[in-house]
């Protein structure tokens, strides 16, 4: 790396910047500094992500055979739910918005910070509350209903802690809601001048998309799951057959949310890797409206293809039809995005640092993950992979192959920037290989023991299907090893990595612009953020990073040739 | 082949066939996909890897040329797929009129299984070759799915409603059944088989005792008596006969030839009388009131079990118009 002759000399004039500036508890606990909110949602979803992985590994290791050896039938139910709960809505769907959304949405913008900052931290404590309930669910004897909660098992079947889990659910849906708010009127109130809608950041757009469902999809999660507790409380007859409800609404109303949801899983990351592929390229990116506007593209469509979750549940045949062309079409955007970003790298300048492996890990897993979902979405052929380990395989190349490689990728990406350190490259390469060659030999043989009929959630299973469980486990512990190690050398770093440049990648977005760490108010003068009037910035109007919004069109002109 | 080398479950439907050759050709696109996009990345990564710091790249906006192909080959090829799933999943939900009428109630967990001829059995189910059998599932708990990977199928059992799955076995032996919905703590050992047999086998197999047990859990004692005569027995002892005894000026309306027809109702509407509907009518009569007729019937919900409720609508199918 290029950096190694920069490490600053000790002290004397260190600069001050977010880090710094202040220390104790009460200045992280009331700070009301975007980047800080975004280290302390760090702070949380990374205790969380490990939490969910110890499940996974539980879970893995129970299935190493076919009998029941290492937990019994209860607490496997108990491990698969907890893990997915936990996955999903505390790590997943707020780790790329929530982390590296608030760390570099505004600087990408040219914002002092996000339009409601109080709001912003708000957000974390709100989340924080959900994390308690939902650890307390999972501490004082567990839940076992699944992470869908599918009724009338969760009303009338599980005597586990479905409420206090809902209740986690429920109350973090309020953070999702509110930081979806404030990504959206920032992006709209606070753009720098000559910053327009096609001169966005990919990863604003994508940001902004995500952002759209959070708003509309969150309130018809928290509605479900407040009525589970209302039918379980109270015996109030909405979805239990035996009290005139209707478990199939229930069904209706979950994947109306839940299949929006994982789409906020994985627009973040596809905004990730739309940044770190023409940066790693050293090009444009190819298409880059159509990138940008099959985010929107995905929003929308997404909301109209739950209905392919229940291809066997009982819903109408005609319903199913509908469903199963919509899934189709919602597929054709995140081909178009595919197809751009291997575009890109067309005659560009090509690095292979660990940000960028991971952004082309995330490309190849997201292709499989994609084109499995054609065989779930092809009604015929789901009726016999539907809830099998085919389903398993496949979302979890979309959210572990796809999400997960861009959430590291993005966090080695802004690492220098959050934390004003290099991490060490060589070693960031071997995870990010570990990490892809583990994830493969985790997840691949699942297609094949799904299509063979191995249902999912199963606790013991015919002795057949053990050599390609084997496989999966093995590939599991490799996983889990390439997990760990990015959470150990990126700690290194805090202490012994070397000083960061302020654009260490020769990237292009005005984050870079900045010292890394950048100062509290991301740029060294701040400038008034009235929509209206002249504007006093640090640079004359129209000059300097904001010419590159006026002379080359677009963001992400090659990276490195700004200077 | 690829079913002895473990890639492929045993085929053992005429459904199961058609089924892998979709399969077959999803795994050829994807193939092609995949490859097409790997090879791309790795032959750029490393055709075009940096070779100066200082390079600089001529920037290239985009092709609307191309964008225009690889949205609409694509989409084109999702449509292949789409309507051959389709065409699938309708052949599924249309059972031949001659199929073989088999009820499957699930529970907490256990399948229950009833012929038509009346035989029972537990977790088991024996078929005949070159003869469709369509399958009536429900659930007395919570969601269960009814799943036989040697036939491609599955279909949820739902509490509250009737669901159906239809298949015709092509190949004699035992195969698994398993439940793909969770359903609590013993759901994965809400296994069974499924036992493919030759026609003359399975009519002496009809035609056997029940076996031992079968009957205990279900607490019915009818033996090999047919299903149709267990549903008279039960409209007679519930005295259903009292006000659906097929006159005019009776209380309840007619039920002879009334399945399959068209009803009208006090509001204006009209409903196919079907499974489902006769199924309502009994647990919730106040739901649909047939046109002319008033709100009397009371709930036999809590009175009727999920057995006795098929061999109820199983006599009523049966019943000759007056």
């Amino acid at each position: 790396m290029q950096t190694a002759e920069q490490i600053a000399p000790p002290s004397a004039e260190r600069p001050v910047h977010y880090l710094n500036v202040d220390y104790g508890i009460r200045s992280w606990l009331f700070t009301k500094d975007h980047k800080r909110i975004a280290l302390l949602y760090l702070f949380v979803i990374t205790g969380m992500f490990f939490l969910g992985g110890l499940f996974a590994l539980l879970i893995r290791l129970e299935l190493l055979t076919p009998a029941a050896d290492l937990v019994q039938a209860d607490t496997y139910n108990k491990l698969f739910t907890m893990h997915g709960i936990i996955m999903v809505f505390f790590f997943l769907i707020p780790s790329i918005p929530a982390v590296l959304g608030n760390f570099v949405l505004p600087m990408m913008i040219g914002a002092r910070d996000l339009a409601f900052p109080r709001l912003n931290l708000a957000s974390w404590y709100i989340f924080v509350v959900g994390v308690v309930f939902t650890l307390w669910a999972v501490f004082t004897g567990g839940i076992d209903t699944g992470w869908t909660f599918y009724t009338p098992y969760s009303t009338i079947g599980s005597n586990t802690k479905v409420i206090p889990a809902a209740v986690g659910i429920f109350i973090n849906g309020f953070s999702s809601i509110l930081t979806g708010l404030n990504f959206i009127v920032t992006v709209h109130r606070m753009r720098a001048p000559g910053l327009t809608w096609l001169r966005l950041p990919l990863f604003v757009w994508a940001l902004y998309a995500t952002s759209i469902i959070f708003i509309l999809g969150t309130p018809v999660i928290a509605i479900t799951l407040a009525l589970v507790g209302v039918e379980r409380g109270f015996h109030v007859g909405i979805f239990d057959p035996a009290l005139g409800g209707d478990p199939i609404l229930f069904q209706h109303l979950f994947w109306f949310y839940s299949h929006p949801a994982v789409y906020i899983m994985i627009l973040p990351s596809m905004g990730v890797v739309s940044e770190i592929v023409p940066c790693f390229a050293r090009k444009s990116p190819f298409g880059y409206a159509f990138i940008a506007f099959s985010s929107l593209a995905i929003a929308f469509l997404g909301f109209l293809v739950w209905g392919h979750h229940m291809f066997v549940a009982g819903q109408s045949a005609y319903a199913s039809l509908i469903f199963s062309f919509l899934s189709f079409a919602v597929a054709i955007p995140s081909a178009v995005k595919v197809f751009n970003w291997t575009a890109t790298l067309y005659r560009g300048s090509v690095l292979l640092d660990a940000p960028m492996l991971y952004a082309l890990g995330f490309i190849g897993l997201f292709t499989i993950g994609g084109l499995t979902g054609l065989f779930l979405a092809s009604l015929g052929l789901d009726v016999h992979v539907h809830d099998t380990y085919f389903v398993v395989a496949h979302f979890h190349y979309i959210m572990v192959g796809g999400a997960v490689m861009g959430y590291l990728g993005g966090i080695h990406y802004w690492w220098p920037k959050i934390t004003g350190r290099m991490y060490p490259e060589t070693l960031a390469r071997l995870a990010a290989l570990i990490v892809f060659l583990g994830f493969n030999l985790t997840f691949f043989p699942q297609f094949i023991l799904g299509y063979l009929g191995m249902p999912r959630r199963y606790h013991v299973y015919p002795d057949e299907f053990q050599v390609l469980n084997v496989m999966s486990t093995a590939g599991a512990s490799i996983l889990g090893l390439g997990y760990l190690l990015p959470m150990t050398y990126l700690i290194w770093s805090l202490r012994y990595g070397a000083r960061a440049p302020a654009n260490p990648w020769g990237a292009t977005g005005l984050e870079w612009q900045t010292p890394s760490p950048p100062p509290t108010e991301n740029f060294a003068i701040t400038r008034p953020r009235s929509r209206r009037g002249r504007r006093s910035s640090r640079r004359r109007p129209r000059t300097s990073s904001m010419t590159r919004f006026s002379s080359t069109t677009r963001r992400g002109s090659a990276c490195g040739s700004s200077s | 082949m690829l079913e002895r080398l473990g890639f492929l479950p045993a085929a053992a439907s005429t459904h199961a066939a058609r089924v892998d050759a979709l399969y077959f050709f999803l795994i050829a696109v994807s193939g092609f996909f995949a490859t097409l996009i790997a090879g791309l990345i790795v032959t750029f990564a490393y055709r075009y890897r940096r070779r100066a710091g200082s390079e600089t790249p001529q920037p290239i906006k985009g092709s609307l040329a191309l964008e225009l192909t690889w949205s609409i080959i694509p989409f084109g090829i999702a449509m292949v797929i789409f309507f051959w799933g389709a065409r699938l999943f309708v052949s599924v939900h249309t059972p031949p009129a001659n199929a073989l009428d088999v009820f499957v109630v699930g529970r907490q967990w256990m399948w229950k299984v009833q012929h038509i001829e009346g035989r029972r059995e537990i977790n088991e189910l024996h078929v005949p070759i070159g003869r469709p059998v369509k399958l009536t599932l429900t659930s007395e708990d919570v969601i269960h799915s009814f799943f036989v990977p040697a036939f491609r199928i599955k279909q949820d059992a739902v509490p509250g409603r009737y669901t159906q799955e239809w298949f015709e076995a092509t190949l004699p032996g035992t195969y698994h059944l398993f439940c793909a919905e969770y359903c609590g703590t013993e759901h994965s050992r809400m296994i069974g088989h499924i036992v493919v047999m030759d026609p003359a086998d399975y009519q002496a197999w009809l035609s056997e005792g029940v076996p031992a047990g079968a009957n205990a859990a279900s607490g019915a004692s009818t033996g090999v008596l047919a299903v149709a005569a267990s549903g008279e027995a039960l409209f007679q002892r519930l005295g259903c006969a009292t006000c659906h005894r097929g006159v005019s000026g009776a209380l309840g309306p007619a039920l002879g030839g009334l399945f399959g027809t068209r009803v009208k109702l006090q509001d204006g509407e009209t409903v196919v009388a079907d499974e489902d509907y006769l199924r309502e009518s009994i647990v919730n009569p106040q739901a649909k009131i047939v046109e002319g007729y008033q709100a009397l019937m009371p709930t036999f919900q809590g009175q009727v079990s999920e057995e006795d409720l098929m061999q109820l609508i199983t006599y009523i199918k049966a019943l000759r118009g007056s």
